[in-house]
């Protein structure tokens, strides 16, 4: 039961995301990604750690998400950006709709199954050695990997930056 | 009878009931606001629809609902039909965690009073309240007027700047009552309420709870004389109410949650728990209304300043000092 429900999750997560880093409208795109934290909080949730979870809606959901919303509606987004405001045809709100409902089963049978709410987690303690020590020896490819993401994010990011500002100042003059 | 349909049964009473008081509650605290702040302006306030104007809320929710549902033309539909219900259901939720009396034998069963007692529960508190952020500002947004836009983002900095040090004014709460729980916070202030042990968390939690529920001196992202009515300008209707209905909610879940944190909860002698509970939780949105007769607005620089510059480093101080406190107690 439990493995269904990860996968489900898993799926809402990973489509959520998806369908944030496709859509043209900055605003819908943050409301994908804040679904998709959702079901990662779930996933904490199932994995045994309910405190993890309400730091991923408290912190990612309830503050860094609102923070960009923030962000984006201090910019005044040119006509063609907000284009698609028009016509809320099914294919704008029917995704949405459909991995809302997903994640509120998936809530359901989660709560039905209470794999952590019934007892409390063991604490354990780690030393900052200890814990880096498994950091950087069992799990240094996945760190590698995650780290080489946020350098190519981050140089993506400057680059599309940059690109963007040069035609302006260039249209500008 | 099975013994998993009873609890269901339970359950479900509970859950219905919580939601029939609360609405009920929020309508008459309209009419309370409107009459208490007629009176401190030496005017009578609505006395027309039955005895003392006691049916006007059932009036005012059929005007709502048989008006025309408004979307303007460039908006963004989709956003500006979700998000009043975002609004109301997130003010909504966070009453599953109060406790609003002691625990109660119903057919051989213990019921506690309160719809979900989760170890978490204050974290549960913070999380909503930071997520009702959403709902104000995807209407402002999606309505697509510079109004309800300035009003939006006034409203979304406001409300993270003053989560800041409502959060940490919860700290030290934490700290004395050892738990997150607000069953446990409720217990831990048998003796005496949290507002006298710390009265400097109870006086940061009080001012940003104010700060919280947008309402005058601190009703920036809907400031009447600049912004025709801020975030909601273009809602008409019971889209309008939910965003009216979800703001009262939200007055009676604050004033529940000072109850809870700093009075002492339903703790008191004599009367029944449930009974002391409303009558604190009363008492504070008479504060509230009180604040709003009483007070001006304040300009948004001073509203920004006094957020970060005086409540938040306070906050922080105060939580070093109960650390210390507790520590200096144990030995």
């Amino acid at each position: 039961m439990a493995t269904y429900i990860f996968y489900i999750l898993g799926i809402i997560a990973v489509v959520a995301t998806a369908m944030a880093i496709t859509r043209r409208n900055p605003v819908h795109s943050i409301i994908y990604l804040v679904n998709s934290f959702f079901a990662l909080a779930m996933l904490f949730y199932l994995l045994g750690a309910p405190l993890v979870a309400a730091w991923e809606v408290i912190i990612y959901a309830g503050a860094i998400m609102v923070l960009f919303l923030f962000i984006i509606m201090m910019l005044e987004l040119s006509p063609g950006e907000r284009a698609d405001r028009q016509g809320p045809g099914p294919l704008q709100w029917l995704p949405v709709l459909l991995l809302g409902a997903a994640l509120i089963g998936c809530t359901l049978l989660l709560l039905k199954l209470d794999p952590a709410g019934s007892q409390n987690i063991p604490t354990w303690y780690a030393s900052p050695r200890d814990f880096g020590y498994v950091l950087f020896h069992e799990y240094a490819l996945a760190i590698e990997i995650v780290s080489f993401q946020l350098l190519f994010a981050a140089v993506g990011a400057f680059y599309v930056g940059r690109a963007g500002g040069r035609k302006e100042a260039g249209g500008i003059k | 009878m099975p013994e998993w349909l009873l609890i269901t049964l339970l359950i479900l009473a509970k859950l219905g009931l919580v939601f029939f008081v609360l609405l009920t509650l929020a309508a008459y605290l309209v009419l309370a606001e409107r009459k208490i702040l007629g009176r401190m302006q030496l005017r009578p306030g609505p006395n027309r629809v039955g005895p003392f104007g006691l049916m006007q809320p059932l009036a005012d929710v059929i005007k709502l609902l048989t008006k025309e549902d408004f979307i303007p033309d460039q908006a963004d539909k989709w956003l500006f039909m979700l998000a009043p219900g975002l609004a109301a259901v997130t003010a909504l939720l966070t009453f599953a965690v109060v406790p609003f009396g002691p625990p109660l034998t119903l057919f051989g069963h213990e019921v506690p009073l309160v719809v979900c007692d989760l170890n978490i529960g204050v974290l549960f508190f913070l999380g909503l309240s930071s997520l009702a952020v959403y709902g104000m500002t995807l209407g402002g947004w999606a309505s697509n007027s510079k109004y309800a836009l300035l009003g939006a983002i006034r409203g979304l900095s406001q409300l993270i700047s003053y989560e800041l040090s409502m959060g940490l004014a919860l700290v030290p709460v934490v700290m004395l009552a050892r738990s997150f729980s607000l069953n446990d916070i409720v217990m831990a202030q048998a003796d005496v309420p949290f507002a006298l042990v710390n009265p400097l968390a109870f006086l940061i939690f009080l001012i940003s709870i104010v700060a919280e529920s947008k309402r005058i001196p601190f009703d920036l992202p809907e400031a009447e004389n600049e912004l025709v009515a801020g975030f909601h300008t273009e809602y008409s209707g019971m889209r309008f109410g939910l965003f009216f209905v979800g703001e009262y909610i939200n007055l009676i879940i604050l004033g529940s949650m000072l109850t809870v944190f700093f009075l002492g909860g339903w703790m008191g002698p004599f009367l029944p728990g449930i009974v002391w509970f409303s009558i604190k939780v009363l008492l504070v949105c008479f504060f509230f209304i009180w604040v709003r007769g009483t007070l001006p607005r304040l300009r948004y620089d001073q509203l920004m300043h006094f957020g970060w510059k005086i409540l938040l480093p306070l906050s922080l101080l105060n939580v070093i000092l109960t650390g210390a406190f507790l520590l200096w107690r144990q030995g």
